[in-house]
Formats: structure tokens, C-alpha cells, sequence
């Protein structure tokens, strides 16, 4: 019975090697683009290759569109290998170490993360600064443009526990609801609800979309929604969510994660890099990466095209990239 | 019974199986003389098999008869091993099985003894001709040899033909007729049979018997076999021995068991078997009245059956004398005494 | 024949020919007075000492657990634990990217891999046709085809990698511990209560430990993906080394076999057709986790799927979601026709006709040359993406929109109802009681429902969640749990009963349950997001989707297993439908019954964190939140524990309140007869 079901296998497996080692030889289409891309590598090599490119894609739209025009272009214009890596951002950055993730490309500010792994905050170094993406972080405490209008002095959070009774929902137990985001976001709200004695709950929606989801039926429906959101982000384009006053931020107002008592700061973007994969000085990669800079408008535009028009992130990337070849070169040259 | 133990098939002697923990403690105290349902009220042992001694000579079929729940299937069990004695020997050929180490033990079991099982116990995944050949490729025969032996068993059993398929594309006494080929194949001393043909239809049964008593005729190998059916028991058997409650209650011939039932027990068990199929001529004569009572009427031997004795007997007016072995007169049957079997029989019928 | 007797056997044996005592006291008396006092406690204690634990507090322990993390983590190079593992994920990784340089990624410098889609669909499909018949390979060409049509290709040879890859592992260390267990008692003893733990653990709390000793990407995948798929085998091929019949060993020992020979040549080969059901549920674990483990960057379907979630887009997560479906019933069916098959041709059957050889090899030559031009030309090595993936997305996407729109008032109506009428009260009950009086409460309720055998452990998971310090989120955990059994169990009952009653219901419904057992737990997410909002009634809802179909088809069997001689006789007393239920079926099944409720709540648990992520915050949360955030790591770590010690907690005191239930597990869920 072995002998008989066994035989197949065999047989097939023998007629597989011989396919397999024909590619060696064939005249194929792929073989000749092979070759061309062995020597078009080793012709590289000669003047400025470019390696491998581990691209952390942490979990919203925005630094999707970064992640994939970078990761585009050092693979169109470069010749790169770029393997994207879907990952929340601790995660990524605990793959500087095992090598498993060279570029962080949207970093809004872990304090705790760089004392672990940048050099220069006592870190063990797998880290280090590849400084300012071009994008500006703003993160808000938001109600939908219908909310504001309807009552202007909502915007300031002395005024908030007037109104808690009517973002009251089955969830906050009492309370009124403050909608949180995903759980791997930078977010210091029960601590600043808490100490700035708010009758608010927090409820966290889990993630990117369903807080976008929720804006956008508050305003739709007119219905009351206080919640966490940051800019840059493409709803805002079609939903301008007003800004809720919180005490202003000062320097070290949010050292202590317990004692937050501020508005969040106004966040410089910047790169990450791994430094093993930074020190890399003939890697024309490398030299890309630590030179683009875009603005908010343009993510936004690339992010409206994964989210809005359900583009896949690498096409849309492509689409920018095609639209704007003197700012690629820029970055190129 | 008049064997003498050292040329013995099989010796048993003081066999206990007492079922629990620690229970080769009991043995010997008052408690182990406690009758099964209080020994188990009282400490929660359970008595298989108590004190069971016998003898079994070469080439006879023993067999071992009793109700469910009487021991009997812990005793064929016992015999082997595959349930450990709580005390009391088992020698096999003049070796001590109960003595042996594992190995020892498994050795034997190749070559020595082989077991008949009530389910049959075939392995489903082998064909016929590898499911004969089992024990023979565990004890490590090579392949030509294997095959070539199972074939003869197979032919042996009436089961040419059949090599290649699968046990369940059998008939139940198919099966068993495999499974006997199996047992045969090691060429062993003594043949164990469980219950065998318990799970096969009355014709079937039959049939086996016979196959049995042909193949005993063929190979006279020594048997040991268990059953709960009388008939079976007094067809099969040249000694019986009866059991009860893991005991002995009577070892001996068909005609012993059937003409001098140990006591109430065994009458009531054998009340319903045809007498006239068993009893010999032993047990309905009548001592003579005189040398010359029925001379010149027709001589039959003691052990002749009384069914078969019947037309000789009814045949003739008068007596007919019957003779020992030997030949010397020892006693005297008539038509009466001939009736009185049949007639209880049709009675109960 | 006789077997051992032990004394307890007897003794109750004895005391069942005195008539059946009838207990006096009901249990569940005292349980209400117990229920009676807490809520009188409550009223006046209510509020106090909840151990309420805010968003980024931690306890000593939680930091204690963290340190260990960081200096696990430092210990990277020079830790002997972590060395091994970390060779072993180097292993794991290097094994699973040489695959999928085969047939998944480009081979630099091959912009392709080395075998292209026509290729590895020619050679599923013959294999499809060789190991099985010609059913399975249509479905097997079908499936793979499906995966280059709709754009996943790459994605789907991921997800076969690393299902191969973990059952793989899964026989290498599954069958030798499934041998051991089915032959050494005392190795049973070892093995069990860790497959217990293994499968109350909810697949989320894996990730925690494994990403710290194995990384991120496929090797984490690899070893959760073997961790929750491997208790099925070894369970099951215990069971049946277990249950081959005594005659067979007897004859075996009979023969003079020693142990090597009678596992060899007996146990293995009978056991053989369990062994398969057993890899064969192996492979569908395998399947489902292998796609969760896309949260630590499994490669595999599960990324789009999970994508899909990020931008909210159903039909972006559907169809990845739909083609894990596909492959598992293509696993499914495959390997059970192969295993049928390979019966037949083991008893002979195998002579085929000349047209099937004919088949086979013709099929054979055609395999190697789509094989051996899917190495030469791009159209075979690259499936050329049509956007049909997309435009049927799109459409589903629409549709539930719509869908959801036009029904979210009503869906509305039944959340609030739920969530007001039902879990905030539960809530506020539990978790706003008191600690201690919730944890006394809890452990009088664990004593008088399953005596001490439920006591003692109950008493030593509530001090755990105590010391843990997730005391509050726990109890909001357990007030959802309860409310999504309930809801669960009455669901099962209804549908269940339904199916029993009817075989044409149970036609119909049969294939979504089985759907919906395979199907990632986040594709059904998106829209139940849009329609009740991020709560804790989406959890439910989602835990419900999840443990639903399982409660389900256990009450089905139990109840189709009430004997028909029964119903006959119930029917004959004049019955009505209702009552035939009622009075005869449900108590019948209520060995059923019980396991479902078992196997509810221990699904419906293992959702917590999936609930987590979709607003139901506690425990879920804050492990969701421990694997995001490196900070937090102890404190998700704490609340993994947590949920496991909930796990047990439930578990042991409804295995126990229902006794004598025999305990079973879900890998083996067969009817079973009553006693």
C-alpha cells in the first residue's frame, strides 16, 4: 500500500527536479529577465546599490501612504527589495534589534520606547533618530463641525461636564462617552479626563476606522460624539472636526502617564531607523530614505486614494509617484 | 485423572485470581474462604478464580464449562498470563509459566501456546493469509517460510481461496476458521480456545465443532476449551470440568457428568441435555441377577451410547448383556431401561 | 470477561440496589440564598473597593512581569531559553521563507518565485486527482485558481506555507506524545491537564509569550499556529490507541508481542483511521490560527483580512475571508478522500481502469510542463490581477452598507434592549460589588453548586485574578461572558432543536455553521462595528458568531441522539410537539446541553480579546493593549492570565455543577449516549 500511493509522489517529484533544473538553462522570458536583473544588481553594486528595505507599516492610513511611496520608489528607482511589514508600533520597534524591521517612517514620539532603544537616552542602540518625515502631528480632543456650531462654547473643556448627560451612551455607564482609539495609539485620555475632573467615561472604538466611522455618523446624523483624532488625516477634508481647548501642553506635562493633566503637543513626524540598517553608507537606499520629507497635503492625497478610493496602498503609491516625478527626483538626486 | 503429573500437557495446581488491591494478601487468611458476595460486602474484593487445581493430559480436549460470571474466561486467562494469578502454579511441559520473567514468558506464548478468541480478534488492516501469519512474523520467520506455513493452515481450515481478502469481507464462522489457522500456524503444544463460537449462529456452531474435532483428529494438539454451552461442552469434551462462582464443581467424562452430577447444581444444568446423545450403557444397566442372565442375547460394550445401543436393544426381546473393555459381563439392559432415557427426553421436548 | 474491580466501583454499585436516595436539598437553593445575600451586601457595600484599575495604572505585579519581559529581552544573546528559541525561530523562519521563495515571492533575482501559480495549481490539481479522485480535483483546481483570480495568490501560498510548516511540526511532536498518552497512564496524567490549558487559553494570549521568545513574522506564526493545532492530534490519537478493542491486545500479548511489536503492528494500524481525524482537525486549527497570527506579521491570508478591518471595508476583508473558507474545505474534503482512498487501495482495491491510469499519467506529463513553464514564461508565473477581486469588493462592500443602514435602527432597539436590560445590570452587579464580597460570593457558589472538587480550584483562580490585579476587568469580562452564554445557549436551543426536529433544516443550516466556524472571527467584525458601534454588545455579538456554531451542532447531535424507540413512546402517550421537547428531548440531551454550555462559555472567553478590540474594553482590552504597547506588556500579560484563570474558574464549576457529566472537549465531540 506504501508502494502504491507513494508512487505518484515519486514520480512526481523526479519530474519536478528535472523541470526545476531546467530554469537553469531555459530560454524562458523569466530567465533573460533574470540575468538582466543579476547583472543589472552587479552593475549596481559597482556604483551605489541598494539592499533590502524592511518597512514597517504600523496601523493607519497615513502612514500607509508613506510606507508605500518610500517603499515604491526605492523599489522602481533603486531596485531595492522592500518587504513591508504590517506591525503596531512597539512591535517595530522592537524589530530594530532582531533586524527584522529597518525604518519606522512615521514615528509620532514614544519617550519610553527611545529610552530603550536609542543610544543617546540609555537605550541598548538597535534605534536611532533618521529625523523629520515633513508630515506635522496634531492630536485633538474633536466633536463633529454640527456639534461645534450648534454649541460653540463645547470647544472649551471647562464646558464639557455642562454637556456630559448628552454623550451619555449604553456603554459609558452613567457618564458621558469619550471615544477612544486604537489601543496601540499614544493616548493619554483617562488620565487627563481624570485629573481635569471630567464626568466623561472612556470607550475605546479599537481602531482607526471605526473612530473615522464614528465622526463621520455623528456628523451625518447629527448626534453627539467627543473623541480622540489627529491630523494628518483625509477625513478632514470632508468632515472638518473642531478641536476641543484643553490646558495648553507644556514641556514634561506628560512625563508621568498617571499625572497628564494637558493637551497633547504638536508632534515633528520623524523616521526611525535601525541603526545597523542607517550605517549602511553605499546603500543608495539608505541615502533615499534619510532624505524624504514630504507634507501633510500630499499623504493626505495618497491616503485618500488607499481609503477613499479603495486603491490597493503600492498602486496608489504608484499613482502619486507618476504624478509627481521633480519631487521624487528631488529625493533621488 | 490418573495421569501422572510429570507427563501432563498442562498442571494447575491451587490457581487463585482474586480481583483488587493487594489481594495476594488474602490468601491464606479466612477471608479468602468468605463465598464470593461476602468477601465483597466486606473489603471489596472480587474473587475470579479460587483454588482451582487439574491436570490436562497430551492430546486431550479439556474443557472448561460454566455460566457467565462463573471464572472460566479468567481461568483460560490465567493459564496463559494474560491475567496474573494471585497465586498457585501453572506448568506448561514441565516448565513453570507462573515463574517465568517476561521474556521467558512471550517465548513460550510464540511457540507453545495458542489462543482462540471469542470476538475472533483479527486485525482488520491485514488480509487472511497475514492475519494467519502473525504470529509467525512476530516471532521473527522469515517471509517464504511465513507464507508458505499460513498457506498450509489456510488450506488446512478449508479456506483456499480466501488468502487475499480482508477479515470483514468474511462470514463470522469465516473468520473464526482464521483465527483457528492463526492459532494453528505457531505449531503449538496446547491450544486455547475462549467461548470461540459464542458469537456465531446455531448452524455455523455446528459446523465449527465438527471442524474442531476434525482438526483434533488431524493434529492432535492438546485443547483447553471454554465454553457456556453444554452441548458444546459434552460434544467437544473428553473430560469436562464445571465451574461456578471461580470454583470447581465437578471434573469428568460427559458420562460422568451427565450420570453422577456432583450435586444440585450440575443436575439442574445438565437436566435438559439429551441424555440418550451422551449417557453409555454404564450408567443405565442394572447389575446381571445371575452370570447366565440374557445369555445368548446380544453383548454390548459399556460405553457404548445409548442412542446407538437403543435399535440393538429395542430389537431384541429380553436383556441384552454388556460387556467392560475387557470383555468380562457386567451387567444387563433392557427395553425398559432404554425408554426410561429416551422418553425423559421427548418429556422435556 | 473480567476486568479489574476497584472497591469505589463496587461500593457504589451496592448503594444503587438500595432505591435512588432523592437529595432533599436541591442545589440550587442554597445558591440563591447565597445570590440573596450578595445582593443584599451589595445594595449597601456597592461601589466600595472595586480595584477599578485605570487605562495606563499598573500594580506591583504587572511592572514584576514587565521587568522579566526587558530582562528576557536583554538576555537575548547570552539567556540559554532565549538562545534556543531563537535559533529555533531562525530555523522556523529560514524553512518557511525557502518555501516561499518556491512558490509565494520572488527569488532574487528571479522577479518571480521559482515555480509559478500554473505550476503549483497543475500540480495540486494532480495530486488532487492521484491521492483522491476527480471531485477533489476540480475542487482543488477551483480553489487555486480562485486565489490568482481575486488577486490573493501570493497571500494564499503564505497561508499554505505556514499550515504546512506547523502540521508538519504538529506530526513530529503531536503522534509520539499522542502514542505516549494512549499507552502510559501516568504520561496521560502529565499531558492532559496541558492540553486543557492549551485549549482554554485563548488563541490571543499565545501571542503575548511566543513574540517575546520567537520574534515577530513567521516564526511566531509557526509555533502558535503549532501550539493550538497540536492537541487535537496528540488527544486524539491517544483516544484511539486507547480504544482499540482488548480482544486485539489480548491477542497480541496471546502471540508473545512485546510492547514495540503490539504498537507496531496492532494499535497503530487500527488506530490509524482516528489518527487521520485527528490531523484532519489538526490542519483546520490549523488554519484559523495561522490566520490570527497575522497580528504578529504571520504571513497569510489573515493580513488583508486584518486590512480590511484598519480601513473598515467588508469587502476588502471578505474575500480573503471567503478564500480561507475555500482552502478549508479543500483541506477538508482533500485529505478525507485521500484517506478513503488510501483504505481502498491498501485493501486492494486499487486496480484502476485503464482510462484512470491513462488519466493519471497524461495528467502527470501535463502537470510537469505547466510545472516547467511556470518556471520559463510570466504569464505562468504571474497570475495578471484583473481587479475582479476588487469589483466584487466593492459591490459587497456597497451592499452591506446598505444592508447595515437600513437595519441599524432596529439592531439598535435589540442592543440597547440587551445592553440596558441585561448587561448593565449583570454589571454593575458583579463588578461594582465589593472584591472580596464578589470573591466570597463567587467561591460559596463554586461550593454548594460542585462541592470541594470546584471549590478548591475556584478559590485558587480567584485568588490568581486577585494577585494579578485585573480584579475589576474581570469581573465586567465575566458579566459579558455570561450574558453571551446565555444568549448563546438559547440561541443553540432554538436552532439546535430545529435542526434535530428536522433534517431539512439541518441541511440548510449545517454548511453556514461550518462557515462560520472557519471563517476569521474579524471579517464578520466590520459590519457588526458598523451596526452596533464600538460596545460591548459588538463583543458579544462577536463571541457569539464564534461559539455560536459549536453550541449549536452539539444540542443538534445530543438531541437527534434521543433514541427513536423513546420519541416513538413519548409520541404514543399523545405528546405535543412542545412537550416531546420540553419533557423528553431536552432532558435527554442534557448531557449535550451541558458540554455546549462548557464549550459556549469557553468560546465566548476566548473572544475577550477580539471583544477588546471592538470597544468591549476590559480584560480584552488591556491585552490587546499589553501587545501593542511595550509599556503595557505586563499588564497584558496579567490580563491573559486573568482570562485563563476565568477559564478554568467557569470552567471547573460548570463542569462540576453538572456532574456526572463526563468531561470531554471539543475536539471530541461526538453524541454520546446517556447515562
Amino acid at each position: 500500500m506504501q508502494v502504491t500511493q507513494n508512487r505518484p509522489i515519486g514520480a512526481l517529484a523526479a519530474l519536478a527536479a528535472i523541470a526545476l533544473g531546467a530554469t537553469a538553462c531555459g530560454g524562458g522570458d523569466i530567465s533573460k529577465a533574470e540575468q538582466s536583473n543579476a547583472s543589472a544588481s552587479s552593475a549596481a553594486a559597482a556604483n551605489n546599490k541598494c539592499g533590502t528595505i524592511n518597512m514597517a507599516v504600523n496601523p493607519w492610513v497615513s502612514y500607509e501612504a508613506s510606507a508605500y511611496v518610500v517603499g515604491e520608489i526605492a523599489k522602481s528607482k533603486l531596485g531595492c527589495t522592500v518587504n513591508y511589514k504590517e506591525l503596531k508600533e512597539d512591535v517595530s520597534w522592537q524589530g530594530f534589534g532582531t533586524g527584522e524591521v529597518d525604518v519606522v517612517i512615521e514615528d509620532w514620539g514614544h519617550p519610553d520606547l527611545e529610552k530603550k532603544f536609542m543610544k543617546d537616552k540609555g537605550g541598548d542602540g538597535s534605534a536611532e533618530d533618521g529625523g523629520p518625515n515633513g508630515n506635522k502631528g496634531i492630536i485633538h480632543w474633536y466633536v463633529p463641525p454640527w456639534l461645534a456650531a450648534a454649541h460653540p462654547d463645547i470647544l472649551d473643556y471647562q464646558n464639557l461636564n455642562k454637556y456630559a448627560a448628552d454623550f451619555k451612551t449604553s456603554e459609558s455607564g452613567g457618564q458621558g462617552q469619550f471615544l477612544g482609539s486604537d489601543p496601540s495609539y499614544v493616548q493619554f485620555d483617562e488620565a487627563i479626563i481624570k485629573n481635569l475632573d471630567l464626568n466623561f467615561k472612556v470607550v475605546f472604538s479599537g481602531g482607526e476606522a471605526a473612530s473615522l466611522e464614528a465622526f463621520k455618523k455623528a456628523e451625518a446624523n447629527k448626534e453627539w460624539l467627543i473623541g480622540y483624532f489627529w491630523e494628518p488625516q483625509y477625513l478632514f477634508a470632508d468632515v472638518p472636526l473642531k478641536a476641543v481647548k484643553l490646558p495648553p501642553y507644556t514641556d514634561g506635562c506628560q512625563d508621568d502617564p498617571a499625572k497628564v493633566a494637558c493637551d497633547y503637543p504638536d508632534t515633528v513626524l520623524e523616521k526611525i531607523f535601525s541603526t545597523k540598517w542607517a550605517a549602511k553608507t553605499d546603500d543608495a537606499g539608505v541615502a533615499f530614505v534619510k532624505k524624504f520629507q514630504w507634507s501633510n497635503e500630499d499623504q493626505n492625497t495618497v491616503a485618500k486614494y488607499i481609503a477613499v478610493d479603495k486603491m490597493d496602498p503600492a498602486a496608489a503609491a504608484k499613482k502619486w509617484i507618476d504624478a509627481n516625478p521633480d519631487k521624487v527626483k528631488a529625493w533621488l538626486g | 485423572m490418573t495421569t501422572p503429573a510429570d507427563s501432563s500437557a498442562l498442571q494447575v495446581r491451587g490457581l487463585w485470581k482474586i480481583f483488587g488491591p493487594k489481594a495476594e494478601r488474602l490468601i491464606g487468611t479466612p477471608d479468602a474462604a468468605l463465598s464470593r458476595a461476602e468477601l465483597q460486602r466486606k473489603s471489596g474484593h472480587v474473587i475470579g478464580v479460587r483454588d482451582v487445581s487439574f491436570d490436562v493430559a497430551p492430546g486431550e480436549v479439556f474443557v472448561v464449562m460454566g455460566l457467565s460470571g462463573s471464572g472460566k474466561s479468567t481461568l483460560v486467562r490465567l493459564l496463559t498470563r494474560l491475567i496474573e494469578p494471585t497465586a498457585g502454579t501453572v506448568v506448561l511441559d514441565g516448565q513453570e509459566l507462573t515463574a517465568m520473567d517476561d521474556a521467558a514468558l512471550r517465548q513460550v506464548r510464540r511457540d507453545k501456546i495458542s489462543m482462540v478468541f471469542q470476538h475472533f480478534g483479527l486485525l482488520p488492516h491485514r488480509k487472511v493469509i497475514d492475519n494467519v501469519a502473525f504470529g509467525l512474523e512476530i516471532r521473527g520467520d522469515n517471509k517464504t517460510n511465513r507464507r508458505a506455513r499460513a498457506q498450509n493452515m489456510i488450506n488446512l481450515v478449508g479456506l483456499s481461496g480466501y488468502e487475499q481478502n480482508f477479515p470483514d469481507q468474511l462470514s463470522g464462522g469465516m473468520q473464526q476458521r482464521v483465527g483457528l489457522a492463526r492459532a494453528l500456524a505457531g505449531d503449538p503444544a496446547v491450544l486455547m480456545f475462549d467461548e470461540p463460537f459464542s458469537a456465531l449462529d446455531p448452524l455455523i456452531r455446528r459446523d465449527m465443532q465438527k471442524e474442531v474435532i476434525r482438526l483434533h483428529d488431524e493434529v492432535g494438539k492438546t485443547m483447553v476449551f471454554i465454553t457456556h454451552d453444554l452441548d458444546e461442552a459434552l460434544k467437544l469434551g473428553d473430560r469436562i470440568l464445571i465451574m461456578r462462582d471461580g470454583e470447581i464443581v465437578q471434573i469428568g467424562q460427559p458420562d460422568e457428568i451427565i450420570g453422577a452430577p456432583a450435586d444440585d447444581y450440575v443436575r439442574d444444568f445438565v437436566a435438559d441435555v439429551n441424555k440418550a446423545h451422551v449417557l453409555t450403557l454404564r450408567w443405565v444397566m442394572r447389575p446381571p441377577s445371575s452370570d447366565l442372565e440374557g445369555v445368548g442375547a446380544p453383548t454390548l460394550n459399556q460405553s457404548t451410547i445409548v442412542r446407538t445401543a437403543a435399535r440393538t436393544v429395542l430389537a431384541h426381546q429380553g436383556v441384552v448383556r454388556v460387556v467392560d473393555d475387557a470383555g468380562s459381563f457386567v451387567g444387563v439392559v433392557d427395553d425398559e431401561d432404554i425408554l426410561r432415557v429416551v422418553v425423559a427426553e421427548q418429556d422435556h421436548e | 470477561m473480567t476486568t479489574t474491580t476497584s472497591p469505589g466501583v463496587t461500593r457504589r454499585g451496592r448503594a444503587a440496589a438500595a432505591p435512588p436516595a432523592i437529595d432533599p436539598r436541591p442545589r440550587w437553593q442554597p445558591a440563591l440564598v447565597i445570590l440573596l445575600v450578595w445582593f443584599v451586601v451589595w445594595l449597601f457595600t456597592r461601589g466600595h473597593d472595586t480595584l477599578v484599575l485605570l487605562g495606563r495604572d499598573k500594580t506591583s505585579v504587572m511592572n514584576a512581569l514587565n521587568d522579566f519581559r526587558d530582562h528576557m529581552l536583554a538576555g537575548r544573546d547570552t539567556n540559554p531559553l532565549m538562545r534556543i528559541t531563537g535559533a529555533l525561530a531562525d530555523a522556523f523562519r529560514s524553512m518557511v521563507t525557502w518555501l516561499q521563495r518556491l512558490i509565494s515571492i520572488p527569488a532574487e533575482p528571479r522577479p518571480v518565485p521559482r515555480i509559478g501559480w500554473l505550476g503549483v495549481t497543475a500540480v495540486a490539481t494532480w495530486l488532487g486527482y492521484a491521492l483522491a479522485n476527480w471531485r477533489i480535483a476540480l475542487l482543488t483546481l477551483g480553489t487555486f485558481v480562485s486565489f490568482g483570480l481575486f488577486g490573493y495568490w501570493s497571500d494564499s501560498m503564505d497561508l499554505l506555507i505556514i499550515v504546512g510548516v506547523s502540521v508538519l511540526i504538529c506530526v513530529v511532536i503531536g503522534l509520539p506524545l499522542g502514542i505516549l498518552a494512549g499507552t502510559k497512564k501516568r504520561a496521560n496524567g502529565v499531558i492532559e491537564p496541558v492540553l486543557d490549558l492549551l485549549q482554554t487559553m485563548p488563541t490571543f494570549v499565545y501571542l503575548l509569550p511566543i513574540v517575546l521568545f520567537f520574534g515577530i513574522g513567521a516564526a511566531s506564526a509557526v509555533v502558535a499556529t503549532m501550539l493550538y493545532a497540536v492537541p487535537p492530534l496528540i488527544r486524539i490519537a491517544a483516544h484511539g490507541i486507547r480504544s482499540v478493542p482488548a480482544t486485539m491486545i489480548e491477542v497480541a500479548d496471546s502471540l508473545g508481542q512485546t510492547r514495540w511489536q503490539r504498537l507496531r503492528t496492532v494499535q497503530l494500524p487500527i488506530a490509524k483511521r482516528t489518527i487521520i481525524v485527528g490531523l484532519n482537525q489538526t490542519t483546520m486549527a490549523a488554519l484559523s490560527m495561522a490566520t490570527i497570527a497575522s497580528f504578529v506579521d504571520g504571513p497569510g491570508l489573515g493580513k488583508p483580512v486584518l486590512a480590511g478591518l484598519r480601513i473598515n471595508d467588508v469587502g476588502t476583508a471578505l474575500i480573503p475571508g471567503l478564500l480561507i473558507v475555500a482552502i478549508a474545505i479543500m483541506l477538508d474534503r482533500g485529505t478525507t478522500a485521500a484517506s478513503e482512498r488510501a483504505d481502498v487501495i491498501a485493501r486492494g482495491g486499487g486496480l484502476k481502469p485503464p482510462v484512470h491510469r491513462a488519466l493519471l499519467v497524461g495528467g502527470g506529463l501535463a502537470a510537469v510542463a505547466a510545472l516547467w513553464l511556470s518556471t520559463q514564461k510570466f504569464w505562468a508565473a504571474e497570475f495578471t490581477d484583473r481587479g475582479i477581486g476588487r469589483r466584487i469588493a466593492n459591490v459587497a462592500d456597497h451592499a452591506v452598507d446598505s444592508v447595515t443602514s437600513s437595519i441599524s435602527p432596529f439592531t439598535g432597539s435589540i442592543k440597547d434592549g440587551i445592553t440596558y436590560g441585561l448587561l448593565n445590570p449583570l454589571q454593575s452587579f458583579i463588578a461594582e460589588s465589593p472584591w472580596w464580597l464578589a470573591f466570597l460570593a463567587i467561591a460559596a457558589l463554586a461550593f454548594v453548586l460542585g462541592g470541594w472538587k470546584s471549590f478548591v480550584p475556584a478559590l485558587a483562580c480567584l485568588a490568581g485574578i486577585r494577585f494579578f490585579g485585573e480584579w475589576h476587568n474581570a469581573m465586567i469580562t465575566l458579566a459579558m461572558t455570561l450574558v453571551a452564554t446565555l444568549l448563546c445557549m438559547a440561541i443553540a436551543v432554538v436552532v439546535g432543536v430545529a435542526m434535530a426536529r428536522s433534517p431539512r433544516t439541518d441541511l440548510a443550516v449545517r454548511p453556514f455553521l461550518d462557515a462560520g466556524q472557519t471563517i476569521p472571527a474579524f471579517v464578520y467584525l466590520v459590519p457588526v462595528l458598523a451596526l452596533f458601534g464600538p460596545s460591548r454588545f459588538t463583543g458579544i455579538i462577536a463571541a457569539l458568531a464564534y461559539a455560536a456554531p459549536v453550541a449549536i451542532k452539539l444540542v443538534a447531535d445530543g438531541v437527534k441522539g434521543v433514541s427513536a424507540t423513546t420519541m416513538e413512546a413519548a409520541r404514543s402517550t399523545g405528546a405535543s410537539r412542545l412537550q416531546q421537547i420540553r419533557k423528553v428531548q431536552l432532558p435527554m440531551a442534557r448531557a449535550s446541553l451541558v458540554l455546549a454550555t462548557n464549550q459556549g462559555l469557553l468560546f465566548v472567553l476566548a473572544m475577550a480579546v477580539i471583544a477588546g478590540m471592538v470597544g468591549a474594553g476590559a480584560l480584552g482590552y488591556d491585552v490587546v493593549l499589553g501587545t501593542t504597547r511595550s509599556e503595557e506588556w505586563g499588564k497584558g500579560a496579567a490580563a491573559g492570565i486573568t482570562i485563563v484563570l476565568l477559564g478554568i474558574l467557569l470552567d471547573r464549576i460548570a463542569r462540576r455543577a453538572a456532574e456526572p457529566a463526563p468531561k470531554e472537549t471539543q475536539w471530541l465531540s461526538l453524541p454520546r449516549g446517556r447515562r
